[in-house]
Formats: C-alpha cells, sequence, structure tokens
C-alpha cells in the first residue's frame, strides 16, 4: 500500500473505490462527510487524497494517490469535504455522496476499521455488510415473496457458495437490500443474469479490494 | 481471515502437525482463499520485497515528508551504524531499518501495512534485519511473516489493530508481537515459546497511546516504530532463553483491548491529547496547516 496510514489511506482508498463501484460510471461530484477522527486528523493523513483515489478507481498500492487531487481535477471532479460527526458512527468513518456523468446517484457510509480493512454500513441509508474482502453481491430488490429465493437458487445453479449474507428491509413491501459474500470468484455474467430476474432493482458486483 | 480466534489454538495446531505456526497460517490462507500454498507464498514473498524496496527508499539521506516533519533520520543511523554503536551494526542495523521504512510512509511512499501503515517499520527491523545479516534464509524469513500474520489476524479480530480504536499499542504493540512470535521461529523455537514472545511484546506496549503531532504518521510514530523493534527483540530473546509470561498470549490480547476501550478519545488518533497537545506539538500543526478542519 501507499503510505502514510493503513486506516486513513489504504481503507479511505477502499472506501471510494467501493463507492464508485456501486455507482458503475464516472462520477462528476463527490461529497465527503467526515466523521470522528478522520475529521481531525485527515489532511495530516492524506486521507482527501486517499478517498479521492478510490473514487477514481485507483488501487491502494497506486502510487498516484499522493497526486489524485490533480487527477481529480484533470478528470473534472468536483470534490467537497464536509467536517460533521455522526452520531454512533466507528471513529474512521466517512458518508460518501456521489453523482455520476449519467445522472445517478448514490451515497456510501463505510469505516476504516483497522489495517487498511472497510467495513460499509449503510448504502443510501440502508443497512449492508461489505468489508471488499470477498467478491460481493449488493443487490436491491423489491420486498416480495420468492425473490431472495431466485437470487440464491440462481447462484446455487451458477456452482457460486455464499458465504454470508444480509438483508436489510426498511420498510414491509418496499425496496429491501441483500448482501451476499461468495467464495471464490463471480462471473461478471452471474450479475448481468441476476438483474432480469423479477422483483430485482439492480445488482452491483463489488469484487474483493 | 483465519480459521483460527486464538493465538492457542494457532499453538495447538502446530504441535499438533509437529510443525510451526506459520505453515498452520499458510494451510488456512491457501484454504481459505481457494489457492496453492505455492501461490500464497509467492504473495508473501512479494510483500518481503516490497518491505526491501522500502528501507531503499527510506535509507535517502534527501527523502522528506510533504509536512517536512520526517525524513533522512535512517540515513544517519546507517552511517553511524556502520561504526557499531553501543549495542553493535546488527541492532542499529535493524533501527535504520524500522526508520527507513517508516520514513518511506510518512513521504507516502509504497510499504506493507504490517500490520498498519503506521507500524510499517517493525517487520522489516526485524525480520528483514536477520534475513539481510545472514542468519536466516529467504524462505524462513517469508515463513515467518506468515506467523507474524496469524498472530495480528488474532488481534485484528479479538481487538482491534486501529490506533483510533486502540490507541498505539493496538498498532504498533501489535506488530512488536506479531515480530517477537515471528523471531522465535526464525531461531528455531517452538510454537508455545513463540506465543510467549507475542505476550511479552503485548504486555511491555500496553497502555500506548496514540497521539500523532498534527494528525500525522511522523511524530512520534516513526521513532515508536524503532521501540517496537527493541520490545519484539528482547520478547523474543527471552522467550528463547526459556522465559515464560505467567499471563497468556491471549488474555494479553483482551487485556489490549480493555485498555484500548479505557483510553479517551483525546488519546485515540484524534491529535488532541498527549504529544499532538504540547505547545510544541500545537505549534507545529499551526505551521503546516494553518487553523484547524475547514
Amino acid at each position: 500500500m501507499i503510505g502514510p496510514s493503513s486506516s486513513h489511506t489504504a481503507g479511505a482508498v477502499r472506501l471510494g473505490y467501493v463507492a464508485r463501484k456501486i455507482l458503475e460510471e464516472e462520477p462528476v461530484r463527490a461529497e465527503i462527510q467526515l466523521s470522528g477522527s478522520f475529521a481531525q486528523t485527515y489532511r495530516g493523513h492524506g486521507t482527501d487524497k486517499a478517498l479521492i483515489a478510490g473514487i477514481l478507481g485507483f488501487p491502494p498500492d497506486d502510487a498516484r494517490i499522493r497526486d489524485s487531487l490533480t487527477h481529480a481535477a484533470k478528470r473534472g471532479l468536483k470534490w467537497e469535504f464536509i467536517c460533521e460527526n455522526i452520531p454512533g458512527a466507528h471513529p474512521n468513518t466517512a458518508r460518501i455522496t456521489l453523482a455520476g456523468a449519467q445522472g445517478g446517484g448514490v451515497t456510501v457510509q463505510g469505516a476504516s476499521v483497522g489495517g487498511g480493512n472497510i467495513l460499509v454500513d449503510r448504502l443510501n441509508g440502508m443497512a449492508v455488510h461489505v468489508t471488499g474482502r470477498n467478491n460481493t453481491l449488493v443487490v436491491l430488490h423489491k420486498d416480495k415473496p420468492g425473490a431472495i429465493a431466485a437470487v440464491t437458487n440462481f447462484m446455487a445453479y451458477s456452482g457460486v457458495n455464499i458465504g454470508s449474507f444480509r438483508l436489510a428491509r426498511p420498510e414491509k413491501g418496499g425496496t429491501a437490500v441483500m448482501t451476499i459474500e461468495v467464495d471464490g470468484d463471480i462471473p461478471d455474467i452471474l450479475a448481468e443474469n441476476l438483474r432480469i430476474l423479477p422483483n430485482i432493482i439492480h445488482v452491483v458486483l463489488i469484487r474483493a479490494v | 481471515m483465519l480459521t483460527y480466534q486464538r493465538i492457542d489454538d494457532l499453538c495447538r495446531e502446530a504441535e499438533k502437525m509437529g510443525g510451526t505456526i506459520s505453515q498452520v497460517v499458510l494451510s488456512d490462507q491457501a484454504q481459505q482463499l481457494g489457492l496453492k500454498e505455492e501461490e500464497v507464498y509467492e504473495r508473501m514473498a512479494q510483500r518481503l520485497q516490497v518491505m526491501r524496496e522500502s528501507v531503499e527508499t527510506g535509507m535517502d539521506a534527501g527523502l522528506r515528508s510533504a509536512s517536512g516533519l520526517s525524513g533522512g533520520d535512517a540515513a544517519k543511523m546507517q552511517a553511524y551504524a556502520r561504526q557499531g554503536g553501543i549495542a553493535g551494526p546488527f541492532v542499529n542495523g535493524a533501527i535504520a531499518r524500522a526508520l527507513a521504512t517508516s520514513e518511506c510512509n510518512a513521504a507516502m511512499g509504497r510499504i506493507v501495512a504490517a500490520p498498519t501503515a503506521g507500524s510499517c517499520g517493525i517487520l522489516p527491523g526485524t525480520v528483514l534485519s536477520v534475513l539481510e545479516e545472514g542468519q536466516c534464509t529467504e524462505r524462513q524469513a517469508v515463513m515467518a511473516l506468515f506467523t507474524a500474520g496469524g498472530i495480528g489476524t488474532v488481534i485484528g479480530s479479538q481487538a482491534t489493530l486501529a490506533g483510533a480504536e486502540g490507541g498505539c499499542q493496538a498498532e504498533c504493540g501489535a506488530a512488536a508481537a506479531m515480530a517477537a512470535a515471528a523471531l522465535v521461529e526464525l531461531k528455531g523455537g517452538t510454537p508455545v515459546q513463540a506465543a510467549h514472545a507475542c505476550a511479552m511484546a503485548l504486555k511491555n506496549q500496553l497502555g500506548l497511546v496514540c497521539d500523532p503531532v498534527a494528525g500525522l504518521v511522523e511524530v512520534p510514530c516513526i521513532k515508536r516504530n524503532v521501540a517496537g523493534v527493541m520490545v519484539a527483540f528482547s520478547a523474543a530473546e527471552m522467550a528463547l532463553a526459556g522465559i515464560e509470561s505467567k499471563i497468556p498470549a491471549d488474555e494479553c490480547v483482551c487485556a489490549l483491548y480493555e485498555v484500548g476501550c479505557a483510553l479517551p478519545a483525546s488519546l485515540r488518533e484524534t491529535a488532541q491529547g498527549g504529544l499532538a497537545a504540547t505547545p510544541t506539538g500545537k505549534r507545529l500543526e499551526k505551521e503546516i496547516f494553518g487553523p484547524p478542519c475547514g
């Protein structure tokens, strides 16, 4: 990895990267809220450069991280950092709101939990559980009978083993989200195929970072 | 990712196999990642190579961090080590490697987080020193990093590796414990001796706060890596001499977490207490950044 801090640099790159992956298009605007230790020490650790580097799609050992703000300006990304505590959140938490060139948008909240590891626990306000250590599918779907079975059955037929599964449903009958961590690889085609299943709104494949 | 949740379990499994902690960790990692053992070994061998390169980068006398707070001390130490000093060229060379890696990190160079970037100098200062001074083979050094990795993973899962959560004891303390166990294995000690070394290293770092001046991983982090190297060597030497820790390693890990939770936020990487809050610490912060957050 590129220094100086695994929590504040490498973990921050991963958080930015996961946000970009979920947006699935070139981001043009980023609003980043920093909480706790992130807010107090972000400039010293290069957390700002790291988050922006991740949002640009750089991996944690990319030598361009130190100049990421220049790269971002060149690619037309506008960004803003806001230091405001998120009550109850882990000390190293960032809430990243991205807007894409095609009009898409996403808000991802996650923490850098030490040694470069991360935990993304909110996606557009819904509870998710993305560590970035395993290949992960985030599936937005309608809260209807059979939606989960359809997805897991399809994965079973594809020979993909589920390592962990979490479901969050803010309200009955509304939009729900599955976070599915799998063992080994997920073929791109699997995510594509899951999208055409009934009641599925969106599927994002986040490869281990 | 490790199947084992306790250092005790790692030791027991190693002894059952009649082998080392590193072999247990390597096999487990290969299984978890669905890779061949050789592939996982190769990845770790690459990490060792990155450590070498970080040391080389950090030894440059002209290297400076963006803040200007650090850089160039490793070169001074290397020159001094050649003359022998008080503790001899081996120890002083180890100090130089720890400084070089940490200074490389502060200058946003490439390093191996071991377990974190703030504590990245301790494994190069110890394991790489033993290798570079001709006391072990490359293969032994790479395997020792698996032992270190196993210990670090347990500390990360049972306690924490984040300074923001547990203070410096969770970073440099964990690194020292990882290095101590790795050193014992490198010198032919038993898994149980490695666990005792790990326990003794943790005990000697317990309570260490995280108080970086201006929030930068420079002051005091770089020199605390040197302290971690010394703690690791002394703990390993004691364990190899047959000295045991009265408190078992796993209980030391729990104590570390408890102490971390008891630390006030000002001493957990917020740059608001300890050395960061001293008059000089405050002055340096103002010189580097101007007025606080905005």
